[in-house]
């Protein structure tokens, strides 16, 4: 009994101790901070996203205003205000910024793609590649365990019933965390805008894809041979557009007519690609 | 048992990490780029330095059955060494936390080199261990802090060694299932077995 007694009164004694120094330290050596650091961080939107490329919205704020190299237009979730307000506290210029959501370049739902095993581990994407690369046939394809939805830190996504994420394009801020996060990197980041999008991501052969997946791209090139404006090139059996060129040319999307397996959608938001889950969402 | 021999000892025969296999989440964690491993195994180096003495002196005059006769003789019979865990931890943590503030202050440079590491060291075991295997084996002041410093030296070199490594294997061709973690703790292995070699080695 008087043993924890003592063990008691030597570890308050202790921890006085160290409080008492620490406190001291603190006021000692306590570093000026440059006060606009603070200004910044107020301005920032706080997703603590990353999107910036720094871990946090103060790692960004600090980096802003004491590396003059580094520019104010970084906060994708912040848009063009916050870009405007970093540069008027950094006396930086402001740039324009390209505003860009996510979007999930895979249509293999339960329905389309099989699934060549069964996953009981844990309900995570990157874990699942892991393991002998997931349960689905199609080695490129959405695994559907939701990692993306998880890391969302905007609320914007929302695994589907179907087993493929959807992304709500009012919440999307572009931050690009999902597309980060995506063992498969599934997810792009494209300007809202573009006529059409490819909803794939298989590089395999014609053949490999039509056996695992009822909606990928086959690489037969319709698409690219039809395109007047060459928005499409195939890039290893998968149909890739270049999204600026289709933005500021293409307004009588030909591609869509083309594809054998309708795997290029129109992507203008709220026009076709997945109008019904996202309808789902909405209700 | 000379110094220098302690301090060889603790490097390679002995060696923190791939000996006892202390302080490994954050060896496999922080591994992967060659500049994150070094800033953390210099962390490590100068906290193990620094807190191994300060808890010898804590055990030595606190702790140990017996050592606060130095208040009074009839404190003899008190043995608090079950508590000696939690002191080391609260000591590291609080070192930890004075390490980062004086850091900050005096060398600004080597405040952004070590970053965000310095308070992830409070929670590495190696340190921890550093401190309890001192204890243990009976070493006097100057003796621990050698065993600190050489013992972060171990650490650093075992995390810096893995970084090069992983620095290779990222461009070989590893079997879909090993691949990051798998690989990594398979190559932990087979350098604390190459390690192994220094055993036999008297000094």
């Amino acid at each position: 009994m008087l043993t924890a007694i003592y063990a008691i009164l030597v570890m308050i004694g202790l921890g006085m101790m160290f409080g008492l120094l620490i406190s001291f330290a603190n006021k000692k050596w306590s570093v000026e901070v440059d006060p606009r650091i603070h200004e910044v961080d107020e301005v920032l939107p706080k997703g603590q996203c990353g999107g910036c490329g720094y871990p946090g919205c103060m790692a960004y704020a600090e980096a802003v205003v004491m590396n003059p190299n580094v520019p104010p237009n970084l906060c994708t979730p912040g848009k063009d205000a916050v870009a405007k307000q970093v540069a008027e506290i950094t006396g930086k210029k402001a740039e324009a910024m390209e505003t860009v959501i996510a979007f999930v370049r895979c249509a293999g739902t339960y329905e389309k793609a099989i699934r060549t095993g069964e996953y009981k581990g844990v309900k995570d994407c990157v874990s699942a590649n892991i393991l002998v690369g997931g349960d689905k046939g199609c080695t490129y394809g959405c695994l559907g365990y939701g990692t993306c939805v998880k890391v969302c830190m905007f609320d914007a996504m929302k695994m589907s019933p179907e087993g493929i994420p959807v992304v709500n394009p009012d919440k999307c801020t572009g931050c690009g965390k999902c597309a980060t996060v995506c063992p498969r990197t599934i997810i792009t980041l494209t300007p809202p805008g573009v006529m059409v999008k490819v909803n794939c991501n298989s590089h395999d052969k014609g053949a490999i894809v039509r056996k695992h997946c009822k909606a990928g791209c086959i690489g037969c090139g319709m698409c690219s041979k039809d395109c007047p404006y060459g928005a499409i090139v195939i890039d290893n059996f998968l149909a890739v557009v270049d999204s600026k060129i289709c933005l500021e040319k293409c307004s009588d999307p030909v591609c869509l007519t083309r594809c054998p397996t309708k795997v290029i959608r129109p992507a203008i938001w709220g026009v076709v690609p997945g109008k019904e889950l996202r309808e789902e969402i909405k209700a | 048992m000379g110094l220098l021999s302690l301090g060889i000892e603790s490097i390679f025969i002995n060696n923190i990490l791939l000996a006892y296999f202390l302080g490994m989440c954050s060896f496999l964690a922080l591994s992967k780029k060659m500049t994150t491993s070094i800033g953390l195994g210099v962390a490590v180096i100068f906290v193990s330095t620094i807190t191994a003495p300060v808890n010898w002196l804590i055990y030595e005059y606190i702790l140990k059955k017996g050592a606060l006769v130095w208040v009074s003789e009839s404190f003899i019979d008190i043995d608090l060494t079950f508590v000696t865990y939690i002191f080391f931890i609260a000591v590291i943590a609080a070192m930890v936390q004075l390490l980062e503030m004086a850091i900050e202050k005096f060398s600004p440079p080597l405040y952004m080199a070590l970053g965000i590491f310095l308070p992830l060291i409070t929670v590495n075991c190696s340190i921890l261990g550093i401190s309890l295997f001192m204890i243990e084996r009976e070493y006097s002041l100057v003796q621990s802090t050698v065993f600190g410093f050489s013992g972060g030296i171990g650490w650093a070199l075992a995390i810096v060694m893995m970084a090069a490594i992983r620095k290779k294997i990222a461009s070989s061709n590893v079997i879909p299932a090993l691949r990051g973690l798998g690989i990594t703790m398979i190559i932990t292995g087979l350098m604390a077995m190459a390690f192994m070699i220094f055993s036999g080695i008297q000094l």
